[in-house]
């Protein structure tokens, strides 16, 4: 026996109450429903599933994904934040820094620092291995990236006497993002030519600050990593997904409490309708998208019975905000690529035993 | 009691046998003054003083020597 759509619907619902959160798990697998196969098919999932693209800007990229299990939309996340490779500074040879930052708080303020250059020619780097005899590990145009830092603080003579900013009274005062600088190895001029070439994403980041005298001269070897190993290497700020809230009024809501109601929710979310042959207010929810689902609505009496708050289980809303090395689309197309990868290692393990 | 191999210097300025670590080598070192901190040229036997305010603290220069760290 089909189940019928209103029921459908119902299941794709997690309940929102006022103390408590009920419906949580998904049920659509098999067994759950006695006489209704569940079983997973694709071209099925392929009618249910669902891209819709809201924000797109280069570095913030917001889409829902529809019709997919948590598990999956968890992945996408989880792969986005740790998994996808990026380059950063890993090791750092101080010649000389006499500035007040310390060597080592230095170099892993440096580290954080998130680069970008031309994608192309990103393709051509490698992993460089660590702590292993294989030729690998060693340094060469294809794993390495080396960027200098060379800056030293001088007094600024032209300056009037009563001047009190350090930005006027001295030369190279503070030292920027800006300043460090790419030195490219064997190929790489030609993979990093010109506007592609490898800098900071943010040339405004403040990495030290100097007076007269203190200077800062340091080389640095930047490798592929992934964020497992370290945050740095994490191509996103955040990437985060929330399930679409749902906002369903059982009885209609009319007249004062209409007004009310709306006051419930951000600003957005529902407005009152006044009917044009009668003159009365109504309230109709307009776009649940923006609910912050607080609830408000459920603590006043005379909205009980009357709404049912909720979130949609397998809608979720996307949302992924790059660092600067690849746009936030790219991003996502890589981690798809990447856990297409890991399917079909995992295939080849089971085909082989 | 003396320590062996230590030869005291002499105020009468009395030949003696060379030691190891005797002949002059380049014995200039740059020091920042704690005071001024103007840059002072010292060689061996001068005064530990500033040239320049004679204050009497001075700071040795940081190691040229490359330093490596891990950005993390």
């Amino acid at each position: 026996m089909a189940p019928t759509q209103e029921e459908l619907e119902r299941r794709r619902i997690v309940r929102v109450e006022a103390e408590r959160v009920l419906d949580v798990t998904s049920t659509d697998f098999p067994g759950h429903y006695p006489g209704e196969d569940h079983a997973w098919d694709l071209g099925e999932f392929r009618k249910r599933s669902k891209v819709q693209l809201h924000k797109a800007n280069d570095l913030d990229y917001e889409f829902d994904l529809i019709g997919v299990d948590a598990s999956v939309a968890n992945a996408f996340r989880r792969i986005l934040i740790a998994e996808v490779p990026t380059l950063a500074i890993e090791t750092v040879f101080v010649h000389n820094n006499t500035s007040i930052v310390q060597d080592e708080v230095l170099a892993q303020r440096l580290g954080l620092v998130p680069l970008r250059g031309d994608k192309k020619g990103f393709q051509h780097l490698r992993w460089r291995k660590k702590n292993t005899e294989e030729p690998a590990a060693e340094a060469t145009d294809f794993n390495t990236v080396v960027m200098a830092l060379k800056v030293a603080c001088t007094r600024n003579h032209a300056a009037p006497p009563t001047e009190t900013d350090p930005s006027k009274l001295y030369f190279n005062s503070s030292v920027y993002a800006r300043d460090i600088k790419f030195t490219p190895q064997g190929r790489q001029p030609h993979w990093f030519a010109g506007a592609g070439e490898i800098r900071a994403v943010n040339p405004d980041i403040l990495l030290a600050k100097l007076r007269p005298g203190q200077e800062i001269d340091l080389e640095m070897h930047c490798v592929l990593g992934i964020g497992q190993d370290h945050a740095k290497f994490s191509p996103v700020a955040t990437a985060s997904y929330r399930l679409l809230p749902s906002i369903k009024i059982k009885q209609p809501i009319t007249g004062e409490d209409a007004e009310k109601f709306v006051g419930c929710f951000p600003s957005g979310v529902a407005e009152v309708q006044t009917d044009k042959r009668t003159g009365e207010k109504k309230a109709v929810v307009v776009n649940p998208r923006k609910d912050t689902v607080s609830r408000e609505v459920l603590r006043h009496d005379e909205f009980k019975g009357k709404v049912e708050l909720g979130r949609v289980r397998d809608h979720f809303i996307f949302s992924v905000e790059s660092t600067g090395m690849y746009n936030s689309d790219e991003l996502f197309l890589q981690a798809v690529q990447i856990l297409k990868k890991k399917c079909i290692d995992f295939q080849e393990k089971l085909l082989e035993s | 009691m003396q320590r062996e191999g230590y030869v005291p210097p002499t105020a009468g300025g009395v030949a003696r046998p060379p030691v190891y670590g005797d002949t002059p080598r380049q014995t200039a070192m740059k020091y920042l003054c704690a005071d001024c901190g103007k840059s002072v040229t010292l060689n061996k036997g001068d005064p530990i003083r500033c040239k320049e305010c004679g204050f009497r603290i001075l700071y040795k220069e940081r190691t040229k020597r490359m330093v490596q760290f891990e950005a993390r």
